[in-house]
């Protein structure tokens, strides 16, 4: 326990700053600002891993790692889709979980937010469309900001995510 | 040795050390696989290929020899001789062959495993060059799972969306109260047409494809990628090259083990330990990026060597920070060893005992935790590591706790390499440049990844494109084996099994 306790004492707080938003990265509109206000931060998030490789769940886990702890950003993540606001999707959409994707999203209430996850969840990625993937996020469900890379650095997904809960910028 | 009269028939095939090639004849299809099995012998790989002349492939395995056997049938709708019974893995792997390709082993399960409903019985995804894109519409997606019946038996589904960060996949629990009595997976809803894919690729070009099979071992399938197109083009890499790929795979495995040491002290409900190794796995995966130029090596490994030349100084950089996160890891270890909450959740769950581990195929990380000491590192070593000579982990216990012991010890081990690697890396280029083969070739790669052996068989045709690959991710042993490790455990023990053994779904699915 003593060894713990002085783990837990040297290692200090190593949490960096969070990535400010990024308007490139959002494809639509969906929230209004007042129900943005309302919401604030306090986001909860289903994962859903609609025919990645992994490599992406490997980088939206370290979210949760003391460097960029997103719960201390008050978003976490959730085990149903019912209790969610934001669904964090990646892969190209394979065909055998083209309705499980849907049914998540329909189960999730409204006003709700989808981020896509990394080159296949922005294009279909190296995978395309064939007999078994259906493709990006896009072609199953709609979704409002997409973050691509290879994968996307945690950051980067962080801005992802900051960018759908932040209001659009007026003029854009 | 019954196994001389195969291995004098057969043909040196190019690749990965130890590689032999036979064709067989129907009778002799089973018989030689019996031999293997009778000698302790493994399945690494079952696969198929639906163009002419259609055949199936089974590749064996008894220390110091992997012999690839190829069956030739008659057309695309023929059947062979199951080796399910000899190896249990191989009846997923023949009712795979028959969703891809059409050829139907003699075996009591014929329901289909890879297909569900994106495409009907008829379309074969891999049938001919000619097959449609997309096919016809297929009927709803039903599945005959094995039932368990008696006084208070009742069926838990989970899945495939599950409630974490995880892949999808589905698991139906048969339960008396708390304790499983049975579970049967469903996979392949990560399927997303990688073997037909890679048909359509140059063979230049499919070491970016095998990298992201599975993207926790993008090296490992990438160095495999690799090494059968090297044997292909009848060519050698440079060896600063081979190291910096050895370099590559201890890294991948430093990461991996890193989370799941992590991921299982938090599933045995000791958030501390996730906290501390995430931030350890973060500290290497900056580490890596700063030496390699990827958190994640998903295109380092390339034809004829690595992406990147990396300076000695990055790589001393990097041992340096690998000693750190050795002592820490090994303060971490004395904390779980002497936590008596970890311990109790560790000791005794999800038990795999060695003769069931052998009877069913296990292999690689979660294998050498039950007894079956095979590491293609330090059993067909190719360079470095025949100059390298890794210490092998095991553990005769095969439960949770061994499976965390032997990642703690491949750990350390992997650390050591990396150091080692630092202080010895040859000098000279990082990569070699060498024209695309166009002739018809077939070359294997077999890289033992951090979950276990990972392979890779290539085909090229005329002209440089690639008629046929078929990566196999160690997944494919293990997954039926996590079906015994549950049974008589509790459901609440599952999460903490399951991630003990951690396997790959799209490795898997494909």
């Amino acid at each position: 326990m003593l060894k713990t306790i002085a783990t837990i004492c040297r290692t200090g707080i190593v949490t960096e700053t969070a990535p400010p938003a990024d308007e490139t990265l959002r494809l639509q509109d969906v929230l209004q600002k007042k129900i943005l206000d309302i919401l604030g931060r306090a986001l909860c998030i289903r994962h859903v891993d609609a025919g990645s490789c992994n490599g992406c769940e490997l980088e939206i886990h370290a979210l949760g790692n003391p460097v960029y702890n997103i719960e201390g950003l008050g978003i976490r993540f959730v085990a149903s889709p019912r209790h969610a606001d934001l669904l964090l999707v990646t892969g190209p959409v394979s065909r055998h979980m083209e309705t499980a994707l849907r049914r998540t999203h329909e189960a999730t209430p409204d006003p709700k937010l989808v981020v896509a996850i990394g080159d296949c969840g922005c294009t279909g990625g190296i995978f395309g469309e064939n007999y078994a993937s259906a493709g990006r996020v896009s072609n199953v469900i709609p979704v409002d900001v997409a973050v691509p890379g290879c994968p996307p650095s945690p950051v980067r997904i962080l801005a992802g995510i900051l960018t759908a809960i932040s209001s659009p910028r007026p003029n854009r | 040795m019954p196994l001389r009269r195969w291995l004098e028939q057969s043909t040196q095939l190019p690749g990965a050390p130890g590689l032999r090639y036979l064709k067989v004849t129907f009778d002799s299809w089973h018989e030689c696989a019996q031999d293997f099995a009778a000698r302790g012998g493994r399945l690494v790989a079952l696969w198929a290929e639906a163009t002419q002349p259609v055949t199936v492939y089974a590749m064996l395995i008894a220390e110091p020899t992997v012999l690839l056997v190829a069956l030739e049938l008659r057309g695309p709708h023929s059947t062979y001789a199951s080796l399910a019974e000899l190896f249990p893995a191989a009846g997923r792997m023949q009712r795979a062959a028959a969703d891809l390709c059409g050829v139907r082993a003699r075996d009591f399960d014929q329901r289909p495993w890879l297909r569900h409903a994106a495409w009907p019985e008829g379309y074969l995804p891999l049938g001919s060059p000619e097959v449609p894109a997309s096919p016809p519409a297929a009927g709803p997606d039903q599945y005959a799972f094995v039932r368990v019946a008696g006084e208070g038996v009742h069926e838990i589904p989970v899945g495939p969306v599950h409630a974490g960060i995880i892949e999808p996949g589905h698991f139906r629990f048969s339960v008396v109260g708390e304790k499983v009595l049975k579970l049967e997976a469903r996979l392949g809803y990560v399927h997303k047409g990688i073997e037909q894919r890679f048909t359509g690729l140059r063979a230049d070009e499919g070491h970016r494809l095998a990298a992201r099979v599975s993207g926790d071992s993008a090296v490992a399938y990438s160095w495999a990628y690799c090494q059968a197109y090297e044997a292909i083009a009848g060519e050698t890499i440079p060896a600063r090259a081979a190291w910096l790929r050895a370099l590559a795979l201890e890294c991948e495995r430093v990461a991996n083990h890193l989370g799941d040491l992590g991921a299982l002290g938090n599933d045995a409900g000791f958030a501390f330990g996730l906290a501390q190794f995430s931030r350890l796995k973060e500290q290497w995966l900056r580490a890596t990026a700063a030496a390699l130029g990827q958190r994640y090596l998903l295109d380092y490994v390339v034809p004829g060597g690595v992406a990147d030349s990396t300076a000695n100084e990055a790589i001393a950089t990097l041992a340096t920070c690998a000693a750190d996160v050795g002592d820490e890891a090994g303060n971490l270890r004395a904390i779980y060893d002497e936590h008596a909450g970890v311990r109790d959740r560790f000791a005794g769950a999800g038990t795999v005992t060695a003769e069931l581990a052998a009877r069913l195929g296990l292999c690689g990380l979660a294998g050498r935790a039950s007894g079956q000491a095979h590491d293609l590192r330090v059993d067909l070593p190719s360079s470095p590591y025949d100059e390298l000579t890794p210490r092998m982990a095991s553990s005769e216990d095969g439960d949770v706790m061994a499976r965390v012991v032997v990642r703690f010890d491949e750990l350390q081990e992997s650390l050591r390499l990396i150091g080692a690697i630092a202080h010895r890396i040859p000098a000279g280029a990082s990569r070699s440049v060498f024209p695309a083969p166009t002739a018809v070739g077939m070359g294997i790669g077999l890289i033992e990844g951090w979950r276990g052996p990972v392979m890779i068989a290539l085909a090229t045709s005329a002209g440089g494109a690639i008629r046929r690959c078929h990566p196999h991710d160690p997944s494919w042993q293990n997954w039926p084996v996590l079906e015994h490790a549950i049974i008589g455990n509790i459901v609440p023990d599952f999460p903490l099994i399951n991630k003990s053994f951690n396997l790959s779904y799209s490795g898997h699915d494909l």
